[in-house]
Formats: structure tokens, sequence, C-alpha cells
């Protein structure tokens, strides 16, 4: 479905990734982990078109057997357009609209008439969000924004969904409402291609996933593998 | 290491200034003279304002402001006190019999503006970006309001009119030699470099230990001295000062010329500040004869938004040519 | 001074708002989506009033169409800034956007000195225009009317865009973040375009309605209108509609009551006041009166 293939990234004079080859199939859930500054946001707006790369390409079809097209140079606008929504990190609610704008938002390529219907069925999700429908985002707790972004995210009815460090900054209980969220939508077909710190919880979730270090793939594989492998243990999941 | 070279360069100038006024003073007519003194006085004030823009990062719109107030000190001191109570009938009594010759009042007149830039720069200075253009710009207009109100000491709109022509070629050469020597020193020294490390992230350089509403204040204060005194200078070589001619569009004249030559860099405000001139009096003929008033302020208003999109930098970026600096590349970086 | 002296300069004062308030609103949506301050704003007004005297004289259309036409060209002039000299600066520091404003403003004037001649000409509104209508003590001219409804209208109209229209939405969520409007699929280059372009247009019908009521226009009186709106901008908070709007009304009252209540001596002092008064805003409470913090002005 996505194919990122030996892409080089620069941001300004920095070489932030090198030569990253990523692939997700159709239906998977796909978990990108790392320190710090390995280059994990970096991936996911290359993708998205926030950024451009310098070598490489990236490839995405819209779903099983569809047709691939090149997506690497292409604007965000349009990327979304054909069914990749991102949801960025630190959330990104826009804090000055009311939660239902920021729904809208969401959907804002779409023309049919069942936006409202979905905005139901998100309401349906996170029952907080409608209660809390005309306050301003930016009121919101934490968790509660985590929710609307990736109500927001999903009002695009997206075939991908990459998720940009949902756990951040969240209490436990939150973290898991809203990553058994996203098996539920993983089950319901969407694709997911998330970045997350918590090595342990996305590992859980995923069903591959790839280990990025100073913005280069150094693994990758299943993910009950990796959470075996040593050095997967060592350097992200506090084993010896 | 540091290079001779700087030095071998200030000789040079000097020398070169030398020269070059004995020279143009003994051939030149009246006209050329005239756009020669044009052409130092805008060098001293864009490389002033290049103190306060380029090496601070202080966006000031106000630079005319400190020109008037350093023009019209100047020129009530060197005003004769026999003219005095023909022309400004209702001075302050204690004005009348303040008179000081040419040197000592451009120098009070450029200390006086920075007297006022320190206090302005006290409540303005804390304001970022374009907003403390905005401020700066406010203070333009206080300034000239107050010019043409205040008229038992200017006149109001008139002016003041006949003053002397002091102004010559060796005066306004000897300015931009202290000019150049005293902002070259500034900005290859330590408080320079705080300047520089305020523009590019003051954050840093306060958490660093720069004090920056020192560092600031200096930068603006000294643009402010130098602007005073290239006032004093404008207005006893056109032989007036009136409060329209210190307006926004002269503002925005020494700010093409910081621009265009880079901001930050004393060679580029040179160089642009000579272009700039000779540019302008190229097109005085062709507005007066033709009629076609306007052509100049366009083409140089098109040729600044043409230098923002495609070469922000300028001409010389910050830094100053390696021919001046002394400072090469080593060919071989193991040596 | 009885109150109906003071009656009639409140009047006054609001007529003056009205107009500050169409020309601010601009400056406040540019200024909130892109971060830049559009010197170049004020004249638009000038363009306003010059489009208004070649489509009523020269081309001799009714008035509603004239308005129209205005309109249109202001949004036009809007648009073909943004398009030539703001966008290819995006990403560069704000500074950079404002001293090409300055130079935007610079050529746009002596543009119209160059064509039009620095001669300010006269304006003359159609003669029902200048009927005077008494209500109580105050005394109005039809045009003055028309300006206050106008610009009432013009305030309802642009506010319910805002709030309720996609595109009203799209243009504040790319205001407050333009990476994350991308990623929900807005095309940022049509939403600042549409910034501009409503914001030009009001500024453009101010400027009809400003050689209305003084009568005379030229090529430099977009300065004045343009920075005074600014600083009734700031007053109410950059970025902020309504705060534009209240600063308007603000500016506008105090500027007439200033000249109208002192001594005349001081009246001369007007425009120092109005700086002034922005200088202390600046410093004291630089998110204005009803701002929100961006954090990037002190």
């Amino acid at each position: 479905m996505l194919s990122v293939e030996n892409i080089d990234v620069y941001r300004g004079k920095t070489h932030v990734l090198h030569q990253v080859d990523i692939h997700v199939k159709h239906g998977e859930i796909i978990a990108l982990i790392g320190a710090n500054g390995a280059g994990k946001t970096t991936t996911l707006r290359t993708i998205s078109g926030l950024l451009n790369p310098a070598r490489g390409r990236i490839l995405y079809a819209p779903g099983k057997g569809k047709r691939q097209t090149e997506i690497s140079s292409l604007p965000p606008e349009q990327i979304v357009s054909i069914g990749v929504s991102h949801c960025p990190e630190g959330r990104g609610v826009f804090s000055q609209l009311s939660v239902k704008e920021n729904l809208l938002v969401g959907a804002y390529l779409r023309k049919d008439n069942k936006i409202e219907q979905d905005i139901q069925s998100i309401y349906e999700m996170f029952p907080i969000l409608e209660e809390r429908s005309t306050q301003a985002a930016g009121n919101l707790s934490g968790g509660e924004q985590m929710m609307l972004a990736l109500g927001r995210s999903l009002m695009s009815r997206p075939k991908l969904l990459i998720l940009d460090e949902p756990s951040l900054g969240l209490a436990p209980l939150v973290i898991e409402t809203i990553f058994n969220k996203l098996k539920k939508i993983n089950t319901e077909g969407v694709t997911i291609l998330i970045v997350e710190q918590n090595a342990i919880m996305a590992l859980e979730l995923s069903h591959r996933a790839y280990v990025l270090e100073t913005g280069r793939v150094t693994l990758f594989g299943r993910s009950e593998d990796l959470a075996l492998n040593p050095q997967v243990q060592k350097a992200y999941l506090g084993g010896e | 290491m540091e290079s001779n070279r700087p030095r071998y360069c200030l000789g040079l100038l000097i020398m070169f200034m030398i020269i070059f006024s004995l020279g143009i003073e003994r051939t030149a007519n009246d006209y050329i003279l005239a756009i020669v003194s044009f052409t130092g006085i805008n060098i001293i004030l864009a490389i002033s304002l290049n103190v306060t823009n380029g090496f601070a990062g202080l966006f000031s719109l106000g630079h005319p402001a400190f020109m008037a107030i350093g023009g019209y000190t100047t020129a009530l001191l060197t005003f004769s006190m026999e003219k005095k109570p023909l022309f400004l009938p209702d001075l302050p009594q204690w004005l009348i019999p303040v008179y000081l010759p040419f040197f000592p009042s451009l120098l009070v007149g450029g200390c006086f503006a920075a007297l006022v830039a320190q206090i302005v720069g006290i409540s303005v200075l804390r304001l970022k970006g374009h907003y403390l253009a905005v401020a700066t710009m406010g203070f333009l207009i206080i300034v000239q309001v107050l010019l043409n109100n205040a008229d038992s000491i200017t006149r109001g709109p008139l002016g003041l009119n006949g003053l002397e022509d002091f102004t010559n070629v060796y005066w306004v050469a000897g300015w931009v030699v202290v000019t150049i020597y005293t902002c070259w020193k500034i900005k290859f020294s330590s408080l320079g470099r705080s300047m520089l490390a305020v523009r590019e992230d003051s954050m840093a350089a306060n958490s660093l230990g720069v004090n920056l509403f020192y560092t600031r204040n200096f930068a603006f204060t000294v643009g402010a001295f130098f602007a005073g005194v290239a006032g004093g200078l404008w207005g006893h070589l056109i032989t007036a000062v009136t409060p329209g001619s210190f307006s926004l569009i002269m503002s925005f004249n020494i700010i093409v010329m910081v621009v265009v030559g880079g901001t930050g860099s004393i060679t580029g405000s040179v160089t642009a500040a000579i272009i700039f001139t000779l540019a302008i009096e190229c097109f005085r003929p062709l507005e007066e004869n033709f009629g076609i008033y306007g052509v100049g302020e366009i083409v140089i208003s098109l040729v600044l938004i043409l230098i923002l999109i495609f070469k922000p930098s300028g001409m010389f970026g910050t830094g100053e040519p390696n021919f001046i600096t002394g400072k090469y590349k080593p060919l071989n970086p193991t040596n | 001074m009885d109150s109906g002296y003071i009656a009639q300069q409140l009047a006054n004062g609001l007529i003056l708002g009205s107009m500050y308030a169409l020309v601010a609103i601009g400056f406040s949506m540019i200024y909130g989506i892109v971060r830049l301050i559009n010197f170049a704003h004020g004249d638009i007004v000038m363009i306003g009033a010059f489009t208004t005297l070649g489509l009523m004289e020269t081309a001799g259309l009714p008035f509603p169409l004239v308005a129209f036409g205005v309109l249109l060209t202001g949004c036009g002039m809007g648009i073909l800034i943004e398009r030539v000299s703001f966008r290819p600066m995006r990403g560069a520091p704000q500074v950079t956007g404002f001293i090409a404003s300055l130079g935007i403003s610079i050529m746009l004037q002596n543009l119209g000195i160059l064509t039009l001649s620095a001669q300010p000409r006269n304006f003359s509104f159609p003669s029902y225009m200048q009927h005077i209508l008494n209500l109580g003590p105050v005394s109005f001219r039809v045009v003055d009317l028309v300006i206050i409804l106008t610009a009432f209208f013009l305030m309802v109209a642009l506010i319910f865009l805002v709030q309720k229209t996609k595109l009203g939405i799209a243009m504040r969520a790319t205001a407050e973040n333009i990476d994350v409007a991308r990623l929900m699929g807005i095309d940022i280059n049509k939403t600042i375009m549409a910034t501009f372009a409503i914001g030009s247009g009001l500024a453009a019908i101010a400027g009809l309605m400003w050689g209305g009521k003084f009568g005379q226009i030229d090529p430099l009186m977009g300065y004045v209108p343009g920075l005074k709106s600014f600083v009734a901008a700031v007053i109410g908070g950059v970025g902020s509609i309504p705060g534009a709007i209240l600063g308007a009304f603000i500016l506008g009252l105090s500027e007439v009551l200033f000249v109208g209540l002192l001594p005349p001596i001081y009246s001369s002092y007007r425009d120092a006041f109005v700086f002034g008064i922005l200088i202390i805003i600046l410093i004291a409470m630089p998110n204005g009166l009803l701002g929100k913090d961006i954090g990037d002005r002190a």
C-alpha cells in the first residue's frame, strides 16, 4: 500500500534521513520506533508531503490491488485527498476552533453529505467530545485533545492513518483507551503507521516494526520477533 | 591569527580619502561636489543604521528622527547670534547667546541624538522584530509633529533655512572615515560579537551572559549618534532643515541601502550607498526634464523587492570581503 | 460646549471609526494568517478611491455598480500583491516581509504619482448623497449614513464568513497552525489568497468612503488612514477581527474628541497623540484589548 524507497531527506543543510526504506501492506499496523532525533517525525512528514525527499521515492496505492502512484513530490492536500491522514506530533488541535469545527476541518476535502453522520460516529467513539462540541479545543485536557485529533484524522475517511506519538504526555489509562480504539479502527480496514517512543506498547499493537537510528533503518521485522531481540530490548525496552 | 590586513586597509582608506578630497575639491564643479558629499552622508547613514539593524538586529525606522534631532541641534548652535532674533523672534532667551563652531556643534548634535536614543531605547527596545519597527516609526512621526509645532525653536513647517554652508567634501570624508573605523572596531570587538549573538538568538545569548538590554541600547545609541552627525552635515550641505525632509521615505531609502548591501556588512553599506546615491542622481534629470516623477522610487522599490525575493542576504551578507579582513580559507587545512 | 456639540462629535467619531475599521480588519486578518504587517495595505485605500473616481466619473456607472467594482478591484490588488511579492518570501524572517511591504507601498504611491500626477483631485458623490439630514442635535449627510450602514453590513457579513463558512474555518485553522492545516487537506495558498482578497476589498471600499467623506483624493492619501488603522488593529489586538473593529471605533472616537474637546492649539498634535497611544499599547499591553497571546511581540 505504501512503499518508501530509499529516501534521503535534508532539513536545511542537515542530512536527516539516509536511505530510509519502509513498506506497509494493506491492513497492517506498522510501528516506527527509535530514540529522540532518530528521524521518525521527519519520515512521517515526508510521507505526508510537508517535506520532500532529495533522493528516492514514495509510492502509494489507495487499497489492495489498486495501482500505485508516486507521491514523493505531491503537496499535502493532494496526499490527504487520496486517503492518507496524518495526525501530527503534539496532537495539533486548533485550540481556538471549537471541537466540532476541528472535526469539520478534518473533513475539509470531502464533498459528500455523510459528514454529519461521521461526526456522530466519532461522538459515539468518544462521547466526551459530544459533550464539549461547542467548546474551544484549547480548553480540553490532553487526553481529550488526543481523542479529538484522532477523530479529526478519521473525518477524512483515510485508508492509511499516520500517527505521530499518540501517547505523548498522556495518562496510562487514556493511552490504553486510544490504543484499543486504534486496534478497532484497524480491524475496520484502516492501515496504520504509528511512531512511538513507548516501544513496548508500539510493539504490542503493531504487526511489524522498523527501528530507526540516526536517520537510518537499522532493524525491521515482525513485532513479536523484535520484542525478543536483545538489541531492541537493551535500547528501547529497558531490558538488560 | 589576527591579520594586519584591516589596518593596512584603514591606512589606504585614509590616504585615498585625502587624495580624493583634495583632487575633487580642486577640479570638480559645485554640482559634482554636492553629489560627492551626499554620497558620503549616505554612507554614514547606511553604516550607522547597519549597527542598529544589521549587527544587533533591531529593525528601526526611526533613523531620520535622530537625523532631525542632530540636524536641528547643529543648526541652532551654528546660527549666528545676529540672525537669531530676526529669524526666531520667539526663541527662548537662554538659547539666543548660545553659539558654537561647526565641529563642536556636530558633536553636540550627535550626542543629543544619542541621548534621546537612550531614553527612547529604555522603553522601546524590549519590542521585537516588526513591532520594534512600528514603534520606531511612531517615534519618527511624533518627532515630526513636534518639529512642526514647536514654532519658537523650529519655525514649524517652514524649517530653519539660510544655514551656513559649512559642509564640504573634507568634513564629509573625515566623518566617513571616523564612522567606518568606529563601526568596524565595534563589529570585531566582543561587544560586536554579543550584538550578532543577540540578533541570531537573543535567548541563547542571554543565557550565555550577554546583557541584552545593554547590548541593544548600545547599538541603538551608536546608530543614533552617527545619524545625528549625518543630520548636521546634511543640514549644512543643503543649508536648511525642514520637518518634511526627515520622513519615512528617507527611512526607507536608508533601509534599502542596508538591505541591498547586506545587513551587517560595512563594505556592503558603503557600496550600496554609493550605488544608491548615483542612481538617484541619474533619475533626477529624467524626472525633471520629462516630468515623469516617481520613476526613481519605483525602480528602487522594485530592486528592493527583487533582492528580498532572490538574494535576501544582499550583496555581502553579514560578512566583509576577504581582501579587507585578510582571512582566507586555508588551502591546506592540516597545516 | 453643549451636549449637542458632543453628540455631533461622537457621530463624527463613529464615521471615522467605521472607515478605520474596514482597513484595520484587513491588517488584522493578514497579520493573523501570515504574521505580516502589510504596510502596503493603506495604499489599497488610495487605489479604491481612484477606482471609484474612474468608474463613477469616467465610466459613469451607477453607484451600487461602482461600489461592487471597487470591491473587486481591491480583491484583485490584494491577490496580485500577495502572489508576486509575499508568497515568494514565505518562510523568511518576519521583518523581510515588512520591508517588502514598505517597498510595495512606496511603489504604489509613486505609480500613482506617475500615472495620475501628485495633484489632489476633487471627488464628488451624486448630489442626493450630499443631502443633509437632521437627527435631533446631530446633522448627517446621506453619505455619512451610507458609510456607517455599509461598514456595519460588511462587518456582519465578514464575521459570518469567518465564523460559519468552510472558508472561514479554514482561514482560522491556517492562522493557528499552517502545517497542521495542510495535513487536513487545506490548500493554504488559496486560504491566504482569500484572506488578502477579502482584507484588500474592504480597504478599497474604505477608500471609496474616504473620498466621499473628504471630497479630495491624491496618490499619497492612503498613508495616514493606513497607519492609523494599523494603530487601531494594535489597540484591539492584532489578529483579532472583533479587536480590530473595537480598536477602530476607540481610535476614531478618541481622535475626534481630542480635536473637538481640547483647545484648538492642540489639534495639530493629533498624529503625535495617535502614535503615542500606539507606543504605549505596544509596550504596556502588546496583545491589545482582545488579542490572544502569540508571544512574538516582545
